[in-house]
């Protein structure tokens, strides 16, 4: 498996790892049997996300991916961190194996899915669109 | 740091004397077997050596049963492929199990698309096939059954020669696919009383390029490159005779260590299989207790996944494999976990250690204390881990 410097990096010294037990949304997508699971905290303030913490179950790739869609978040506010796709997460990461671009998919996946948290909590209409299930792209 | 290789099973390095012999070969002694001048004779000679040296490890009876071909996946085609194809006027039936390698596996299910009926024997929660459910699998249409030796995942060593009473008796062929076995154990095929074996030599200190079927003498088989006259016209192709050549000195070193490797293997298996159900919680030793390779440690952690293990391991100098999703690329928990009934989300954690002769009990020390804190880590990282403590 080739992992670019980056990728390695952030895997092996991963950013925002751990829970925020008064988080503003929660995320939690995957599930153990395709081997990858994410849980994406979010701290919420006048609209911008000020912080922002994950646990993973999974590969190389899930853990490095998870850290840099929470490095990313930071700062943003809930439109512009809407706007994060699975490929500017994987290019930040300079690039991901193809086998390996599902991983991206669940980080913007589990980032939409606390957002989504974060305004069922406020009782409020959520602009996110979630997918159904996890589909593992073709390799 | 220190580096321990622990995937044999994967490829062994090469041994000092199959390299130096093969490197004549890839010299002056370049000819082309089958060329009539001395040239082609040399190589010709070398060939047949080799071939007596592989056929005399296995106790193959003649070396003209011994078919070279560029790997053990290949062996396990042809003999899927050539004896279904060769005895098709019988019937168009396979028997298989669930856990064997992808060669035999996925030509059993190319057979299917070309109009074969294939059976998948189940295994039990050890990787044992049961003999009577081969028995029961056979109808008057099969032609051969295909059970390997032992499973390179696990290590579970199967019932060939009681199986080989059952296909005898029915008159049905009986295939093995010995890559995980040959030059590691004892192999015999008058014992186990197959008609054909797979084997391998870089998954027993020769190089890679070459491997091996043994095909017993009067077996119809259909040839499976056309072309030409090497192989006895099963085989066509010009031989990679520096690869055959080394393939025969590992055979021939492998008949005098064989009895040898196990001895020095088992107590290292044991003490790494023991140490890691003492140090770290929720693991899982999967494969049979006694029935197993020398060499093989399979485990499953629990709560995290095997590559992001694998990585980590690496940075310590450890090379290990895995038989989860994400390492073997297909994104699913292995197959042979999965038959074995294993649960899909502990598979992913799956770890194989394959311990091969160069290995110390250092190695296996170093790996155990290296081992347990990069668990511990990744399962601070892990969701599931975090639900357990929860709950």
């Amino acid at each position: 498996m080739q992992y670019s410097t980056k990728v390695m990096e952030h895997f092996a010294n991963p950013h925002n790892v751990g829970e925020i037990p008064d988080a503003d949304g929660v995320g939690y997508v995957g599930n153990p049997v395709c081997g990858d699971i994410m849980q994406l905290y979010i701290k919420v303030q006048d609209g911008v996300i000020t912080d922002a913490k994950f646990k993973t179950f999974g590969c190389g790739a899930a853990i490095a991916t998870s850290s840099m869609v929470t490095d990313m978040v930071k700062g943003k506010t809930i439109d512009e961190a809407l706007k994060i796709s699975n490929r500017a997460v994987a290019e930040a990461l300079d690039g991901l194996p193809p086998v390996k671009m599902h991983c991206s998919v669940l980080a913007e996946e589990a980032l939409a899915s606390a957002i989504d948290d974060y305004y069922k909590k406020r009782v409020l209409p959520s602009p996110v669109k979630l997918k159904v299930g996890h589909e593992h792209e073709a390799d | 740091m220190r580096k321990v290789y622990f995937d044999h099973a994967a490829t062994t390095q090469p041994d000092r004397r199959v390299v130096e012999a093969m490197l004549p070969y890839l010299e002056e002694t370049f000819g082309n077997p089958s060329s009539i001048h001395d040239y082609g004779s040399a190589a010709k000679e070398a060939i047949e050596k080799a071939r007596a040296r592989v056929a005399s490890l296995i106790n193959a009876a003649r070396p003209e049963e011994i078919y070279f071909t560029s790997s053990g996946a290949e062996a396990d085609n042809f003999a899927l492929k050539g004896i279904a194809l060769g005895n098709q006027q019988k019937g168009k039936h396979i028997v298989t199990s669930q856990i064997e390698h992808h060669a035999v596996m996925h030509s059993a299910q190319t057979m299917e698309k070309w109009g074969f009926q294939v059976t998948y024997v189940p295994v039990d929660k050890y990787g044992v096939v049961d003999p009577a459910d081969v028995a029961r699998a056979i109808t008057p249409q099969t032609t051969l059954v295909s059970i390997m030796h032992a499973n390179s995942e696990v290590g579970t060593i199967q019932p060939i020669a009681e199986i080989a009473r059952i296909t005898r008796e029915r008159g049905v062929l009986l295939h093995t696919d010995a890559v995980a076995t040959v030059g590691i154990i004892p192999v015999d095929v008058k014992e186990l009383g197959v008609d054909l074996l797979s084997l391998s030599g870089h998954a027993f200190y020769g190089p890679k390029g070459a491997g091996a079927l043994y095909v017993h003498k009067g077996v119809r088989i259909v040839p499976f490159i056309d072309g030409g006259v090497q192989e006895g016209g099963r085989r066509a192709g010009t031989e990679n005779v520096p690869a055959i050549v080394g393939l025969g000195v590992a055979a021939e070193i492998a008949k005098a260590e064989v009895p040898g490797r196990g001895a020095q293997l088992t107590p290292l298996r044991d003490r790494l299989a023991r140490g890691l159900l003492e140090r770290i919680d929720r693991v899982y030793l999967n494969g049979h207790p006694t029935q197993r390779l020398p060499s093989h440690v399979n485990v499953c952690v629990e709560y995290i996944e095997g590559e992001s293990i694998l990585l980590f391991l690496n940075m310590q100098g450890v090379a290990a494999s895995s038989g989860s999703a994400c390492t073997s690329r297909a994104l699913k928990a292995s197959h042979v976990l999965t038959a074995m009934g294993v649960d899909p989300a502990l598979a992913q954690g799956s770890l194989l250690f394959s311990l091969g002769r160069g290995n110390t009990q250092e190695d296996v020390d170093y790996v155990l204390e290296v081992l347990p804190p990069i668990v511990e880590r990744l399962r601070q990282m892990s969701p599931l881990y975090a639900a357990r403590k929860d709950s």
